[in-house]
């Protein structure tokens, strides 16, 4: 079912006696379902060795995510990271593409060639990342200048990075280069407390990320990342303020990381103690408490939107499954777009 | 009049801004009437406002920049204030603007102009040759020109090309050479060219080292020994196929550059004509490189770490003798 149908769904079925402290509140939070449920299933497919490479989630982070997503228009530039499906499911990518990927079809956006979390849109305004971290913050940039160039209005650029990210000398000049050319962009950088397996107390010393605003000529705010009516209040106020035309915004939310670094890792490294702290809460569960609490949608009303996105779900995972994989003999293994330009021993070959 | 390698880079840049509205300058020290560190960009700017940018000392974040507008269309024009210092960015060149179009089908014409090379006194870090580097990544394309000619023209071919280009400008050669006119024709890019014809040796080399083996060859044609001096030009693609025709002609073959000299273009030459010439050699083909030490920065020192005329002429003569 098309999402406007859900919506419509929910307010008709469900008692709707209450406001949604936000208008994009219910379109956020089933975003952020699919997110988690799509995630699911990818950890399932990973624990069966059926996804080639690493599996990032963004569990405990779907809140913010959502909200870098949700505000974004055509015409605008993308960056995610490596926890950002629900962000990248906002901004208008479609769920095949995300399994067509993660299965190895070729017929995702990256037909093989790069896979799972670095797949991109370029031209739809959604960035494919390159590992290294920081390393996209001066690339949103030259987007937002060309752009300003060619004489495009209304437009801004958002990136996303983490508290381990933000350390990178890229993610400096990225920033710093944002600031001086006074383009419109919002970084929204989530301290979910490890980046990998390390602490913060090895990653920075300044008292909180958001102060680093003022040093960088940016206008800075800070939001409980667990807590979806302020994400999408806050990080909606950056992104209007960008819109027009104020200085290049940081956004600094708060969460913890409720999965491993990747499938990979069992995260038995994060201590009890951090999660028992309130950024460690699910910011889902606490989504579907508050939508409940206030009404916006009954038990039944979830359940229902539960069913449909678990089907969206499954129909992408097993039509990727059932395309063709890329065939290396098949490939043209040509690096460059000017074909004449291609590097060859000998015209014999 | 006449005009001078360094100027030839201007008078491209100015052309380019001129006729090609997507084309933008971006680098240390370029606007305002300093316009660069070797003025590459003189008086570009107050001719082209908005167009010449000048930028902190962010050399990731310069060609990050690059990379982005390149994506969305404009036609970027990155000045390194020295070759060197593109290593800071070597990370977006490699990975970012190397990788993209091959990743995601998306063009990435970005056109990152390095000071290359040695001159005296300028020591470990502003002295280097990088092609090599750039060379061993795929997605790139690497051109060293070493004529006002090709300073020129390939500069303008550079940035009509839809890939990155590392655009190798040798410093030496900014004041040191000169034509006549600006060119009217040109070879393209990928093609390699005979610069002297010979039937004894070829010397295949690119960039600076291209005038010492014309020096080099000049001395021998004085003992009735012909060298022929093949300039690659572009180091990527290579011109495999003409290095090969050469050492048809001659049977011989040096590789001279002026990097260092593990790996890099030298080796490539050589191991492709070792591997698909074999049957044209009479010699085994040798190779002559700039030490393996840091540049050195007195000017005793500099002349000896890279090859020059008296010890290209030796190596020649093991070549010849073998
Ligand atoms: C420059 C660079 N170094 C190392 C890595 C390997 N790496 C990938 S994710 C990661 C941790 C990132 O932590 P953080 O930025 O806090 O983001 P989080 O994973 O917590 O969302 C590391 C070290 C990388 N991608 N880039
Ligand atoms: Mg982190």
């Amino acid at each position: 079912m098309a999402k406007s149908e859900m919506l419509q769904t929910a307010e008709r079925g469900a008692s709707i006696s209450k406001k949604a402290p936000h208008e994009k509140y219910l379109e956020a939070f089933r975003i952020m379902l699919q997110t988690r449920i799509f995630e699911e299933k990818l950890a399932s497919l990973y624990r069966g060795g059926l996804i080639t490479g690493g599996v990032y989630l963004g569990k405990g982070q779907e809140a913010v995510s959502v909200a870098c997503g949700i505000f974004l228009q055509k015409g605008d530039v993308f960056a995610p990271l490596i926890r950002d499906q629900a962000g990248r499911s906002a901004f208008g990518e479609p769920l095949i593409d995300v399994a067509r990927t993660y299965l190895g079809s070729r017929s995702g956006p990256m037909r093989g060639r790069d896979g799972n979390i670095h797949r991109g849109c370029p031209k739809a305004g959604q960035l494919a990342m390159i590992s290294h971290l920081g390393a996209m913050v001066s690339v949103v940039v030259g987007k937002l200048m060309a752009k300003r160039m060619k004489g495009e209005k209304g437009f801004i650029g958002l990136t996303t990075i983490g508290e381990g990210g933000m350390q990178t000398g890229a993610t400096h000049e990225g920033m710093n280069i944002a600031a001086v050319e006074h383009v419109p962009l919002v970084m929204v950088a989530t301290n979910n407390h490890y980046a990998y397996s390390t602490p913060n107390d090895r990653q920075f010393a300044c008292a909180d990320l958001v102060d680093r605003a003022k040093g960088y000529g940016y206008e800075g705010s800070s939001v409980d990342g667990t807590d979806l009516a302020q994400c999408l209040e806050v990080i909606g106020a950056a992104v209007k303020r960008a819109r027009a035309g104020r200085p290049p915004q940081l956004v600094v939310t708060s969460t913890l990381r409720l999965a491993g670094h990747g499938e990979h890792d069992d995260a038995s490294y994060v201590t009890e103690d951090i999660r028992r702290e309130p950024f460690a809460k699910d910011a889902l569960q606490r989504t579907e408490q508050f939508i409940l609490e206030h009404e916006l949608l009954d038990r039944a009303g979830l359940q229902q939107i539960r069913a449909e996105i678990t089907a969206e779900v499954d129909e992408a995972v097993s039509t990727a499954q059932q395309e063709d994989a890329p065939v290396g003999s098949e490939e043209d293994w040509c690096a460059v777009s000017t074909r004449a330009l291609a590097d060859r021993p000998s015209l014999a070959e | 009049m006449s005009v001078t390698y360094l100027e030839a880079i201007r008078e491209a840049q100015a052309k380019l801004l001129r006729e090609d509205d997507r084309v933008f300058i971006y680098g240390q020290d370029i606007a305002g009437k300093f316009g660069g560190a070797f003025k590459a960009t003189k008086g570009l700017a107050e001719q082209f406002p908005g167009r010449v940018l000048n930028t902190p000392i962010s050399e990731d974040a310069m060609v990050g920049t690059a990379i982005g507008a390149a994506m969305e269309g404009m036609r970027p024009i990155v000045e390194m204030q020295f070759a060197d210092f593109s290593s800071i960015a070597l990370n977006q060149i490699l990975n970012n603007a190397g990788t993209q179009f091959w990743r995601t089908q998306t063009p990435c014409p970005i056109t990152v102009r390095l000071p290359s090379g040695g001159t005296k006194g300028s020591g470990p870090f502003h002295s280097q040759s990088m092609e090599g580097i750039y060379s061993h990544y795929p997605g790139l394309v690497v051109l060293t020109p070493a004529t006002v000619e090709d300073a020129y023209t390939m500069l303008i071919d550079a940035v009509a090309i839809d890939d990155p280009v590392i655009y190798c400008e040798h410093k030496y050669l900014y004041y040191h050479l000169k034509a006549d006119a600006l060119p009217t024709e040109k070879l393209p890019i990928g093609k390699a060219r005979v610069v002297r014809p010979g039937r004894d040796l070829s010397i295949v080399t690119n960039s600076a080292m291209v005038h010492e083996a014309l020096a080099v060859a000049q001395q021998f044609s004085a003992e009735g020994i012909e060298i022929e001096v093949v300039d690659l030009r572009s180091v990527k693609p290579l011109d495999t196929d003409t290095v090969l025709a050469s050492v048809a002609r001659t049977g011989r073959l040096l590789c001279v550059g002026e990097a260092f000299p593990w790996g890099g273009v030298t080796a490539e030459v050589i191991a492709r004509v070792a591997s698909e010439g074999f049957h044209l050699l009479d010699a085994a083909p040798a190779r002559i490189n700039a030490k393996d030490t840091p540049i050195p920065y007195h000017p005793n020192l500099w002349s000896e770490h890279r090859p020059n005329a008296k010890t290209i002429a030796a190596k020649a003569r093991q070549v010849l003798q073998e």
